[in-house]
């Protein structure tokens, strides 16, 4: 292994520039003539719009331009599409209402999109915003999934009776109830899966400029994928062909799902820079983005599950209410269905699965995929179940477990959801992760924590998931409406450095770094010598993006087949120099050699001949070094692992510790092992937040009760612990590279890991559930309900 | 109505005039183009703001351009000398602390105060510091591990 190659802790080449306040993200993006723009949105969850008088707001100072939903309709503008179509069990396609970028005459959730101000400086846009008279005439609203198939229910929608968005189903119900029936146990579970606001730490911001002398649009824009927010926004949206449009996605201040998806604030400033002929800036304030920013999770589940008398498990039913919001966000009706159901199997052998899964419409912000989506969901519910399950079997946690593991000699392994698991050693990562978190060891420090005072528990998640999305021809049978492969290629220059251009988007991920190890890895070259080049439109060809944890095992196949093709015309020039035959060169640690012969040439003196080709066989070969490759993969990856929590409770605050957190994960082929400990980390500490810190939380009337960094929780320094980790790794076979992705497997694995050990700590008392986030209050009430005579004391 | 600030930032004397409600922060961005420091929220939680103002860490969001008229500045782009990285930049860059880079302008200004404050501190202290400073993209794992060895290389120095 090289110092810089696959497998090395290559520090980051990126960052250089974030160390030293050189970073280049939206909002450092200023163009000349910028003008500024701020969007008055919906105080109400449900109110109809009788007039909006923007008079007083135009004649205030510094004002250019005021629009409102009417303007853009008047240029008969189209909707936020969504990506993908679901369709119900009686094969009715989902209901599927428009999404203007600015509303018309009703709004649909707090922080809809009113009106678009434009001034020469922001607080003249904010001044005069204060001025607009929106005439509301507020209507009930409904924001619980759980509450919003009821018959008296508030109805977002006309077209969505009973706000029904879809009723899915997967599985044969009819076989499972059978089972079920005659089932030696049954172990049932109700649990909701807590909404969550991805707050990446960068707000959203769009810059949309018009050059009138040539009628190109640029939008810079805070995205994970700028050619799918070209696609979609110039050909759904705005009607700007591709050539018209480019989309910049500079640095990016995190993402986590939450920047996949094509805004309103998008459309609208690319739309109206032409309008006013001058570019327009638009930056969320953190409170914006807490009512605007797609949020993830909020599932409603009921289940049971049915096993025989040595605790096999039989059968799965899961029954499952998925809250979509107001609108229809780009991904989201596929984040309940094809990223979660599928996912229902785990890493057990359940025969026979059904769930029924319905999305409904409510009076908020649209949900749609935060990191992990779907696959937490269905872990999340697969864990407890199954933990629980343990619990009434009287059986221990590891060993109901390996009962049921799917083993590492019978993958590939057909699960009844759908999925070929290619991969895995679920038992193997358990094993090094009871060994790691000193498994054997548990009870004693049980009881050392209650000679303190304090519960002491331990919680199991073994997990799979399914991530590097995906093959095109599988999500285009389920209802995608785009491919989903991957865009690399590898320039070449003649001097013999490399530039890669990725249709990918590094947010934080260290793209920059992994990609080019992987080039320095198989060119043999010097990996400064490496530029990655990622997030422009103009520079790339095309991309999909960066989501489902597809870059490397997507984004990295690509640049390695253009690679193979940069290596195979550099072949043939050197067997040309080098007087060979084609099939006796050799390239090996950047050098191409005549087989068995001492004659050889160095990378670069092959790229400079491809550049001036003087002495070339230019009859048969053009010149020029560069190649382009589009990589489609036939299967997802499936990283997987075991994750075990310990975490201690004082009864007298209710607050839950995380003593230790041990996580054993399967990457496949690590290419840099600091960065993927990196996304682990990261991982943990969100799946950690849902589970006992993070909730948004709407009141019965639509209001955002956790709308800023005051209100809703967010993971800090000290709410976690130090990680121990370590990899079991089982490399990919249906990956070129033998990638898996690592990038959601942390928020994937821990949540149940966390509840499970606070249930394990709390069993003593009979408690065998709580709900997220356990906050110290939750934990509290649950102990003193547990404890009566407590109560007293 | 204009108000006239004069400060020292990064070593270099500038000076600008501002509105009543103009904010550091938006002086720093928008008039003197010091785009490093950022803004992450509106409720002084986040700490990606963090600069020196007089050699203590504050968060620029929470202080007006005009409070801090006459004061000493330090920003992120002020801390490496002629290329050369500040200890605790260096540390961060060695120990993976940061992955988006966009809270971390202010994670390494907050460091640098608390190893002012506590020379070699201890990892309770350095999570109970961070308080003020959201980061969602390391769990701060790393981050602990960076100031932990930028405290050392500094009191070394």
């Amino acid at each position: 292994m090289s110092a810089t190659g696959i497998g090395a802790s290559v520090r980051r080449k990126e960052d250089l520039r974030f160390l030293t306040g050189r970073g280049n993200y939206t909002d450092d993006i200023n163009r000349p003539g910028q003008t500024h723009a701020y969007i008055l949105r919906s105080p109400h969850a449900h109110a109809k719009i009788n007039a909006i008088d923007i008079s007083a707001a135009q004649a205030a100072p510094g004002v250019i331009a005021i629009f409102t939903g009417k303007d853009m309709a008047a240029d008969a503008l189209g909707g936020l599409p969504c990506g993908w179509q679901i369709h119900s069990r009686d094969g009715s396609p989902m209901k599927e209402p428009g999404h203007p970028a600015l509303v018309v005459d009703r709004v649909r959730h707090v922080g809809d999109q009113v009106a678009v101000v434009i001034a020469e400086s922001l607080g003249q846009a904010k001044d005069a915003a204060e001025l607009i008279e929106v005439d509301y005439a507020p209507l009930p609203a409904i924001a619980h999934p759980g509450k919003a198939l009821a018959g008296a229910a508030p109805q977002v929608w006309d077209e969505a009776p009973g706000n029904l968005c879809y009723d899915w189903i997967i599985g044969d119900e009819a076989e499972v109830d059978a089972v079920l029936k005659g089932a030696h146990h049954v172990t049932r579970i109700e649990l909701t899966n807590n909404r969550l606001i991805p707050n990446a730490m960068e707000p959203r911001a769009a810059v949309g400029e018009y050059d009138r002398s040539t009628g190109d649009y640029t939008l810079y824009t805070t995205s994970q994928n700028p050619h799918v927010i070209r696609l979609l926004m110039g050909a759904f949206v705005l009607h700007i062909p591709e050539h018209r449009l480019r989309v910049v996605a500079p640095d990016v201040g995190g993402g986590f799902g939450s920047k996949i998806y094509h805004y309103a604030e998008e459309a609208i400033v690319t739309w109206a820079s032409a309008k006013i002929n001058r570019p327009i800036k638009w930056t969320a304030e953190r409170s914006e983005s807490f009512m605007t920013d797609a949020h993830g999770r909020d599932h409603v589940t009921t289940a049971q599950l049915a096993m025989d008398k040595d605790g096999k498990f039989l059968a799965f039913k899961v029954d499952t209410i998925a809250n979509m919001g107001a609108y229809l966000s780009t991904f989201a009706p596929c984040v309940p269905t094809y990223l979660y159901a599928t996912l229902l199997a785990g890493v057990y052998k359940t025969p026979k699965i059904f769930a029924n899964v319905r999305a409904v419409f409510t009076h908020t912000v649209p949900v749609d995929a935060y990191r992990g989506a779907g696959r937490p969901e269905a872990t999340y519910l697969v864990e407890r179940i199954v933990s629980q399950a343990a619990r009434e079997m009287g059986l221990d946690q590891a060993e109901l477990r390996r009962r049921n593991f799917i083993k590492r000699e019978e993958f590939p392994y057909q699960t009844p959801v759908a999925l070929v698991y290619d991969s895995g050693d679920p038992a193997g990562c358990l094993d090094k992760a009871l060994k790691l978190a000193d498994y054997a060891g548990f009870e004693a420090r049980r009881k050392e924590a209650a000679a303190r005072g304090k519960y002491r528990g331990i919680g199991f998640s073994t997990y799979v998931e399914a991530c590097g999305i995906a093959p095109s021809a599988v999500v285009g049978s389920l209802g995608a409406r785009a491919g989903l492969y991957e865009c690399g290629q590898v320039r070449v220059h003649p001097t013999g450095s490399v530039t890669v251009f990725t249709g990918t988007h590094s947010h934080g991920q260290g793209h920059e770094t992994t990609f080019a190890q992987l080039v320095s890895d198989k060119l043999g070259i010097p990996i400064e010598n490496v530029d990655v080049v990622h997030g422009d439109t103009a520079k790339v060809p095309f991309g999909m993006g960066t989501y489902g944890s597809r870059s490397l095992a997507v984004g990295g196949v690509a640049i390695d087949r253009a690679m193979d093709k940069v290596i195979a015309k550099a072949k043939k020039i050197a067997a040309h120099l080098l007087e060979a035959a084609e099939a006796d060169i050799v390239f090996e640690n950047g050098e191409f050699s005549v087989a068995g012969t001492d004659r050889k040439k160095a990378f670069g003196e092959i790229s400079l001949a491809a550049y001036v080709p003087h002495n070339y066989p230019i009859t048969e070969l053009e010149p020029g070094l560069e190649e382009t490759a589009f990589f489609d993969p036939l299967n997802f990856s499936y990283p997987g692992g075991a994750h075990l929590c310990e975490v201690e409770i004082d009864p007298d605050t209710g607050v839950t510790e995380v003593v230790k957190f041990t996580a054993v994960d399967d990457f496949g082929r690590v290419i840099n092992p600091m960065i993927v400990e990196g996304q682990v980390h990261g991982g943990l500490a969100q799946g950690i937040g849902q589970a006992l810190l993070e909730a948004c939380v709407y009141d019965e009337d639509g209001q955002l009760i956790t709308g800023s960094f005051m209100d809703y929780t967010m993971p800090r320094a000290d709410n976690l612990p130090n990680f121990s980790l370590d990899t079991h790794n089982v490399p990919a076979p249906d990956n070129p590279l033998g990638v898996k992705g690592c990038g959601e497997v942390g928020a994937i694995g821990s949540p149940p890991a966390v509840i499970n050990a606070i249930i394990d700590a709390l069993s003593p008392l009979g408690i065998t559930a709580i709900s997220m986030p356990a906050t110290p209050p939750k934990v509290w009430q649950a102990i003193r309900s547990a404890r009566p005579s407590v109560a007293a004391e | 109505m204009a108000i006239s600030v004069s400060m020292t930032v990064n070593g270099k004397t500038v000076s600008g005039d501002v509105e009543a409600r103009t904010l550091l922060v938006q002086f720093l961005r928008e008039q003197l183009q010091l785009t490093g420091t950022h803004v992450g929220c509106d409720t002084s939680q986040c700490g990606a703001c963090v600069v020196h103002i007089d050699g203590e860490s504050v968060k620029s969001c929470t202080v007006l351009a005009a409070q801090v008229n006459g004061t000493s500045v330090t920003t992120i782009e002020g801390l490496a000398n002629n290329g050369t990285l500040h200890p605790m930049q260096e540390a961060f860059r060695e120990h993976h602390g940061l992955q988006c880079g966009f809270c971390t302008p202010g994670m390494v200004m907050s460091a640098i105060d608390l190893v002012k404050t506590h020379p070699k501190p201890d990892e309770h202290t350095i999570r109970e510091w961070l308080e003020g400073n959201i980061c969602r993209c390391t769990g701060y794992h790393n981050i602990v591990k960076a100031i932990k060895a930028g405290a050392e290389k500094m009191s070394a120095a």
